[in-house]
């Protein structure tokens, strides 16, 4: 019995309090959604499980920068926007669904490998600053990916726009390997992509086990122990830019599979806001990130925006009919994910 | 007397019974110090004697405060007084020009001698204001009276003999000497100034840069204003104070007219012999060195050239030492004297340079921490929570995470290169037995560093360098801020490696009394310099020649 509670205490210990809190949340909220209001709830807890499949890899993508000691990964959308350009190769070969994502993934990982190489030499003239740069290289990449897909050569009728011209137009639809359509899943499909995502989180658990993630985490904590130690800080460093910005290509294979849709031009502007609210969620730090927190956080974040708010959502409509409250659970989500990230930065690591 | 004011020549400032502990740890004990009108007193000692903690104390800093203040009693112009911040200490006329310059480089020498005390003009806003009713908000748009600001700058700097120095001149620029100046400027312009405490004025200046500035300081003592005057240059002491105070382990040891006393007596002093420490510490390392005989000193081990090393405050200015295989060489000398610079300085972590360094016969290159590490050299930094630890990771990873990279230990499927997976269960086991040898307290192998004591922290960082197996170990400052405890376990360690495993040690360290006990030589280090090479028994006043850089008669062979 004293054994029982010494282990959940250690569970308790594990998971953290607020992270408990907010799971507790997370079943009142289905509680509510069960008896108050005419939601279905395994509809709900679909939505959750397949958000949660979908952004996984996203968020798993800023775990190896923050461990080189180089902060949350503002940058992201450098790599959505490589893993986007090798899904527009890929349909453009006239590919979909699990041939499409395994050539995008193909094609689009040395494409990552490469920018991450060039975002990681810039990074190292910033030190420090590494977060706020980072934001600019995100926003640049997608004003030039934008300039991309305007002038890409494409000619595939999925890719082209309606009215022909050149470039890629606004709205492309994907056929999703895991769903039979934007709305219809199976359950073997949400099993394959929770598959994948589990599946990347373990081989980024066990890089951290291996020798060179060992002294990366070593590199990250103590830049000058390291040095002292022999570990080539600088190259650890570079390491884990070039694989952030390498998940983050296939993070957004993988989003795509979910949502059914390129998020092309300025759609992955801010990607890495909720990403970043996700890991921050899951009791990560601008210092400490680990594999768990990724997974723990996504679940909590995409979980409380995919159950959270069609609940609040049915509430309020069924309350008041004002036009005014339309808005709020967009709103709340906004107030949520930025009121998590300003919190974490205002802290030190 | 007390109540004999400045005007007859009494007493500026008097301290009387200052006591400071940190943390249950004395620093200070009963220290008396008092200032005369016009009076230049010394104030000396080594590292650690409490210097710092005095004037942090007569400062009001927030440390002092925070740390639960102190004993004693502080009056100023014979009324006692309680200085509680910075602020309190300027408005009662003490002023300080620090070791770091805290001037704004990219104002004039003019504005930053007058800074916040600017002559000002009435403006037609504040003007405006005062008429509104709003005088104290109408001040802070007075107009500055530049012309006015500039006269009275001119006067200040002239009075500090910077007569040739254009005082629009920016102070980016300017050479430290003049830096330094015009601080002091800055200092004696604000009006009522009557202490001013220089913390290691000339560490920073050339010979005859220094001695200009004793002029100065001889001048501003003949118009009236008591000088504190902190120093190691015990030559510049002798030569411009009135009075000598000798602090050692927190307490007044000496308090002399300085022409009654001399360099040797003064530096004798200031080292003294600890004999409690010795005794308590003395007795196991005696016997582990007398069942263990020295491995046969030979050949030269780690051989160095003209070594020069910038680490800041540190600064190396070229040695050359040679460290004979199986010795245990000491490292001692005044902070700033350069002797935890060797380390770094051969490990990269601060930019090195020598005309020729060499192992075993073989070149060295200076600045590669994995290439020293490969050819059996391992290193204890002086710098605990910075260089030293893997704050938030485990103790098992703290010892093991060097060799790891370097001997390839703790590893599963080595031949996967970086790939290769970290051995858990090997790792806790070694650690394990390192807990056992070096008696770390702690609950466990995979306790994080963060909240162990920083005993048993020292001790990990020890564990670390020896699971390298060395050949050489480099330790520095090895015994900081540990209990008495910990020091004996962590500087027996380092004998029984010496002694059992031949391994040869160079260690610096602040504590000439622990140097004696362990080292079969002891070098001193003075301003960056090789001043002399000691046998550990060698009398007080030598070791305290050579710190101060003054030649000393007998020395060991080098």
């Amino acid at each position: 019995m004293g054994d029982l509670r010494g282990r959940l205490g250690d569970a308790v210990a594990a998971l953290g309090l607020p992270r408990i809190l907010i799971f507790a949340f997370l079943v009142l909220t289905w509680l509510v959604a069960a008896l108050a209001t005419d939601l279905p709830l395994p509809g709900l807890l679909r939505d959750s499980i397949v958000r949660t499949g979908q952004n996984g890899v996203l968020v798993l993508a800023l775990v190896p920068m923050v461990r080189a000691g180089s902060g949350l990964n503002f940058g992201l959308p450098l790599g959505i926007v490589c893993g986007l350009a090798g899904c527009v190769l890929a349909m453009e070969r006239g590919l979909a669904g699990a041939p499409m994502l395994a050539v995008a993934t193909l094609v689009s990982l040395p494409c990552a490998a490469l920018a991450g190489l060039g975002y990681a030499l810039l990074l190292e003239r910033v030190r420090g600053q590494e977060m706020m740069v980072g934001i600019y290289v995100g926003f640049g990449a997608v004003a030039l990916a934008s300039v991309a897909w305007l002038v890409a050569p494409v000619t595939s009728p999925d890719l082209i726009w309606p009215v022909g011209g050149r470039g890629v137009r606004y709205l492309v639809a994907v056929d999703s390997a895991f769903a039979v359509s934007i709305s219809v899943w199976r359950p073997a499909g949400i099993a394959a992509l929770v598959a994948v995502w589990l599946g990347a989180c373990a081989l980024v658990a066990l890089f951290s086990r291996t020798l060179a993630g060992a002294s990366l985490d070593a590199a990250g904590q103590n830049e000058r122990l390291a040095l002292a130690a022999g570990i080539p800080v600088r190259r650890l460093r570079r390491l884990g830019v070039i694989l952030s910005t390498v998940l983050a290509a296939f993070g957004i294979v993988i989003f795509t599979h979910g949502q059914g849709l390129l998020p092309l031009y300025k759609a992955p502007l801010l990607m890495a806001l909720p990403a970043v609210a996700a890991l921050l969620l899951g009791g990560a730090t601008i210092a400490r990130a680990s594999v768990w927190n990724a997974v723990v956080g996504t679940f909590l974040f995409q979980a409380l925006l995919a159950s959270g708010l069609p609940v609040v959502n049915a509430l309020v409509h069924q309350s008041a009919q004002s036009a005014a409250l339309k808005d709020f659970p967009e709103v709340a989500r906004l107030i949520v994910a930025n009121g998590i990230i300003l919190y974490a930065l205002t802290r030190k690591g | 007397m007390s109540s004999g004011g400045e005007e007859g020549g009494g007493l500026v400032l008097e301290m009387k019974g200052i006591s400071k502990a940190y943390y249950g740890n004395r620093v200070l004990d009963g220290v008396d110090l008092s200032l005369g009108r016009g009076e230049i007193v010394a104030l000396v000692g080594e590292n650690g004697a409490g210097k710092s903690t005095l004037m942090n104390i007569l400062f009001g800093m927030p440390a002092i405060r925070d740390t639960g203040g102190h004993e004693g009693e502080i009056r100023v112009g014979g009324r006692p007084v309680r200085i509680d911040s910075p602020r309190r200490a300027l408005d009662l006329g003490i002023g300080m020009v620090h070791q770091e310059f805290m001037l704004l480089r990219t104002f004039t020498a003019a504005e930053n001698v007058k800074l916040n005390r600017e002559p000002l003009r009435p403006s037609l806003l504040s003007r405006a204001l005062g008429a509104a009713g709003l005088g104290a908000g109408g001040a802070a748009l007075a107009t500055v009276d530049r012309a006015a600001l500039r006269e009275q700058a001119r006067g200040a700097l002239d009075r500090v003999g910077l007569s040739s120095l254009d005082e629009l001149a920016r102070v980016a620029g300017l050479p430290v000497a003049h830096q330094q100046l015009i601080e002091i400027a800055r200092e004696v312009d604000k009006t009522g100034t009557k202490v001013l405490v220089l913390d290691e004025p000339t560490a920073v200046l050339a010979e005859g840069e220094a001695r200009e500035l004793l002029d100065v300081l001889r001048r501003l003592a003949g118009e009236g204003i008591g000088i504190l005057f902190i120093s190691h240059r015990l030559e510049e002491v002798l030569a411009v104070a009135d009075r000598v105070v000798v602090l050692r382990d927190g307490q007044v040891v000496e308090s002399k007219p300085a022409r009654e006393t001399s360099v040797e007596e003064v530096a004798e002093r200031m080292v003294g012999r600890r004999i409690e420490m010795g005794e308590r510490l003395g007795r196991p390392l005696a016997e582990l060195r007398t069942t263990a005989p020295a491995p046969d000193a030979g050949d030269v081990h780690l051989s160095l050239r003209d070594l020069a090393v910038d680490m800041p405050g540190e600064t190396l200015r070229g040695i050359d030492l040679d460290v004979r295989r199986g010795e245990v060489l000491g490292l001692a000398g005044l902070a700033g004297g350069g002797k935890v610079a060797l380390a770094n300085g051969l490990l990269g972590l601060h930019p090195g340079r020598a005309r020729e360094a060499t192992l075993w016969g073989r070149p060295l290159p200076l600045g590669s921490a994995a290439g020293c590490l490969a050819r059996g050299i391992a290193f204890v930094s002086e710098d605990r929570r910075g260089t030293g630890l893997l704050l938030d990771a485990s103790i098992a990873r703290n010892i093991t995470v060097a060799a790891m990279r370097a001997r390839r230990r703790f590893l599963r499927l080595a031949a996967l290169g970086p790939l290769a997976l970290v051995d858990g269960a090997a790792e806790r086991a070694w650690a394990r037995e390192m807990i056992g040898r070096f008696d770390i307290r702690c609950t466990g192998p995979d306790q994080p560093v963060r909240r162990l004591s920083g005993g048993n922290q020292q001790k990990v960082c020890l564990a670390r360098a020896f699971t390298l197996e060395p050949e050489l170990l480099l330790v520095n400052e090895p015994t900081r801020g540990i209990d008495v405890g910990a020091k004996r376990t962590v500087l027996e360690s380092i004998v029984e490696r010496n002694r059992r495993d031949g391994t040869t040690i160079v260690m610096a360290s602040s504590e000439l009394a622990e140097l004696r006990l362990v080292c079969d030589r002891i070098a001193v280090l003075a301003d960056g310099r090789l001043a002399g090479v000691l046998a550990p028994d060698a009398p007080d006043l030598h070791f305290g020649l050579l710190m101060a850089g003054k030649p000393c008669p007998a020395q060991a062979a080098a």
